[in-house]
């Protein structure tokens, strides 16, 4: 049960990371790529009728988290508190910018919420890749499954690291680069002619600083966590992991130099995921190492909840998620094809 | 400063904050299914402009109450990690359960409604408006069924690592202070939308300016104001009273300020409670009605706070007691200006009637009053306890969050939602100032996307 739970959980954030990630990539692209209002207003439709769906991962995923690894949200979230709020923060930004912008027609009000849409975006896709690689060095926990962080400390991993270290700033570029190049491809998969041709051209330039920081994640990982391999060395089919992130990588460098947009969008996808999972093999059982000792890890076994709680859950959870992928077929299929400005849906 | 403290009133000002805006969208999604009903059955565009109308400022709102909603599903673990970790096993489920049957629900049919009209046909518009109704009403029963456990607990267990765990999900949902609870609270959230639609129509009639639909608001308001108010005083705020005093008397003793037992007990209807010497201060009162309310005899006795012991009062118990005098005295003005209100309707002399129209325009603000008097009485009441009888609050709170870190953000909560409260008015002005469209439907909405 542990297993299945851990793996739902899984499953839920990396839909998030996927789906909220080519948005939160439109967002950190927006001011460079958009030329004029007009391409901005583009941008802003490809992502309009689907943000807050996406984002509704998050919450959906955050929820399932709560009632199956109690312990966990509970540790986690009071321990990362000043990183949370600030992500909440952002979150409120974020969804406000993305609605107000179009309701008053004026360059100031307009260029405001650009700006808003622009820091929010690229700080949460910093705080993301962050909080992944925060969960993955591990945190100070006491013997009573808690922990508190600050900010930063001296940006050593070590036994008292803060959020922000070496390696959980790596992590925060990671994300930031990928999702940069996740909302690129999208954008080249919605629009038409030069902002097309402008993204691909992007697409193209933070491919090689992705790769380049991709491979640097590898060793920074081993570094600031020497046991994360530990999985892999168990079990070698795990090794199809970094495989796969390279052949993703590839492919989305080849289908973009061909204009097969979609496709090169897809590999972004893979790329996310198989990343993530990645992260996921080389956590489990843990939730969240600690840097104290290994006997005050968080494990499933130690934060799952009880057995009529998750076996009730696993009904209801298989029931909710059809709904929900029938909800975002209908809507994605409303949507499908190129944006224009004339209709409120694309077509 | 005290740490417990700083975290309530974290969770209270992004609670009280957060449903200013639900209750709206709430009451309203339901009168735009009126709205859009009559439209297609009497084949009448006006209703049809009513309906747009009302989908911009439902947009708006619909928009606040999700972006300050997301800091409550995750406030619990912050603020409240040692109440999360031991109960998530129960409440975790309904509040995961609202994002998958609820979020994923509205977030794709709200885009249809809003967006949506000239490529569907009228039915399948509706249809769109009455998912996003459901939605919004499956969203408000799980956050009513996590609460209600919170303040009377059923169908759990204790693992012998002192977490709980749900014995019957179905009694878990099935639980009676929820379903009382969910009556009460939805006829608040239809109140606050039928005043606030009164409130707009109101304007209109008295400004001579979009007159014509100004009395389409009115009416829809005026029914369904009716219906809801008198709803929340009877059956709803009733048997949601007299429940509560059967399991939570000391609550219901606080609410009430009855210090001691008494047989035939009063009614107090205005006074300020005296902790120290156990009186009420300058009381207006009216013997027997609150045994009779209670008990339906005006010689049962009522339980007093003299009953137990002091460190299980609930508190600060003046504000409990103001809260709840403050959501009963305007739920019973609320029933009486609708009232008459739907008499004068009824007598075809509601829009000429200045002196109403003046009042329904200016009630607005009352509802969001009332609803939020509503919820700190609930929650009040529940004190000490976080969960009823089984977890104190001072047994809740993230002990390593420190009163310098919850300040810190509770701060920037503060700041952050002062902004969004000014876009939000200026934004609400411009909708109300331009008015319904008239005509066929016009050009695509100005927004670039569904909230």
């Amino acid at each position: 049960m542990g297993f299945i739970w851990f793996w739902i959980v899984a499953v839920m954030l990396v839909a998030y990371v996927v789906l909220d990630g080519f948005d939160l990539g439109v967002g950190i692209l927006h001011p460079f790529l958009a030329r004029s209002e007009q391409e901005r207003q583009l941008m802003l439709r490809s992502i309009g009728p689907v943000w807050d769906g996406n984002e509704v991962w998050l919450l959906a995923g955050g929820g399932t988290l709560y009632f199956a690894f109690p312990l966990l949200y509970a540790s986690a979230f009071s321990g990362f508190y000043l990183a949370l709020m600030i992500v909440l923060w952002l979150l409120i930004m974020r969804g406000a910018s993305v609605e107000l912008r179009m309701q008053i027609d004026m360059r100031v009000w307009k260029a405001f919420f650009d700006g808003v849409f622009f820091f929010s975006s690229a700080v949460l896709a910093i705080f993301y890749g962050a909080a992944l690689a925060n969960v993955i060095r591990g945190v100070p926990l006491q013997a009573d499954g808690y922990f508190f962080l600050s900010l930063w400390t001296n940006f050593r991993v070590g036994p008292q690291p803060g959020i922000l270290d070496w390696y959980t700033v790596l992590g925060g570029v990671v994300a930031f680069v990928a999702l940069a190049e996740h909302g690129a491809l999208y954008v080249a998969v919605k629009t038409e002619a030069d902002l097309q041709a402008r993204a691909r051209t992007f697409a193209k330039r933070l491919w090689a600083a992705l790769f380049v920081v991709t491979l640097l994640s590898l060793p920074g990982s081993m570094i600031a966590r020497p046991d994360t391999m530990t999985n892999y060395k168990a079990y070698p089919i795990a090794f199809a992991v970094p495989i796969v992130v390279l052949l993703a990588l590839f492919g989305m460098l080849l289908f973009s130099r061909k204009g097969d947009d979609r496709k090169a969008f897809t590999c972004s996808c893979v790329y996310l995921t198989v990343m993530l999972v990645g992260a996921a093999i080389g956590l489990y059982p843990r939730l969240l190492p600690a840097t104290t000792g290994s006997q005050y890890d968080i494990t499933v076994a130690k934060a799952l909840s009880g057995p009529h709680t998750l076996h009730v859950g696993l009904i209801w959870w298989g029931f909710g998620m059809c709904l929900a992928v029938v909800y975002f077929i209908v809507v994605y299929r409303m949507f499908r094809g190129k944006v224009s400005l004339d209709g409120g849906y694309g077509h | 400063m005290d740490a417990m403290l700083l975290h309530r009133i974290h969770f209270a000002f992004t609670v009280v904050y957060h449903y200013l805006f639900p209750q709206l969208t709430m009451g309203l999604a339901l009168l735009i299914v009126v709205l859009k009903t009559i439209a297609i059955r009497r084949q009448d565009e006006r209703y049809n402009q009513a309906a747009r109308f009302w989908g911009k400022i439902f947009a708006i709102n619909f928009l606040l109450g999700v972006v300050t909603g997301i800091p409550m599903e995750f406030q619990f673990g912050t603020n409240w990690s040692q109440f999360a970790r031991t109960t998530g096993g129960v409440i975790g489920q309904p509040l995961a359960m609202e994002g998958v049957f609820s979020f994923f629900l509205e977030s794709a049919f709200l885009g249809l409604f809003l967006f949506g009209e000239k490529r569907l046909s009228p039915w399948k518009h509706w249809g769109a408006a009455f998912l996003v109704f459901v939605g919004s009403w499956i969203s408000g029963f799980f956050i009513i069924v996590t609460n209600a456990w919170m303040q009377h607990p059923v169908a759990y267990q204790i693992l012998p690592n002192g977490v709980y765990e749900v014995t019957s999900f179905w009694r878990l949902l099935t639980n009676p202070w929820a379903l009382l609870q969910y009556a009460h609270n939805m006829s608040g959230a239809v109140v606050t939308g039928a005043f606030v639609m009164c409130s707009l129509g109101a304007f209109y009639v008295l400004e001579n300016r979009f007159a014509e639909h100004g009395q389409i608001f009115l009416r829809i308001g005026v029914v369904a104001g009716v219906i809801a108010s008198v709803a929340q005083i009877f059956p709803t705020g009733d048997l949601h009273g007299r429940y509560m005093a059967k399991h939570q008397p000391a609550a219901v003793a606080g609410m009430e300020g009855l210090f001691r037992s008494q047989k035939g007990a009063p009614i107090v209807l205005i006074g300020q409670p005296d902790e120290e010497h156990q009186t009420i201060d300058n009381p207006i009162a009216v013997n027997d009605v609150l045994s009779f309310l209670i008990y339906g005899t005006t010689q049962a006795e009522v339980k007093g706070l003299n009953e137990f012991p002091r460190d299980q009062w609930p508190e600060p118990l003046p504000l409990l007691f103001y809260s709840y005098h403050i959501m009963a005295g305007l739920g019973t003005y609320f029933a009486l200006i609708m009232i008459v209100a739907a008499f004068l309707l009824w007598r075809g002399k509601l829009f000429q009637n200045r002196w109403v129209l003046w009042a329904l325009m200016l009630s607005f603000p009352f509802p969001y009053i009332a609803n939020t008097a509503g919820w700190l009485t609930a929650e009040l009441g529940r004190q000490p306890w976080v969960v009823y009888g089984l977890i104190r609050t001072s047994a809740g709170y993230s002990k390593y969050v420190g009163p310098g870190n919850s300040l810190f953000t509770l701060l920037g909560f503060m700041g952050l939602y002062t902004v969004t409260s000014i876009l939000f008015i200026v934004l609400v002005y411009r909708i109300i100032d331009k008015g319904p469209a008239v005509g066929p439907l016009a050009q695509a909405s100005q927004m670039v996307a569904p909230a």
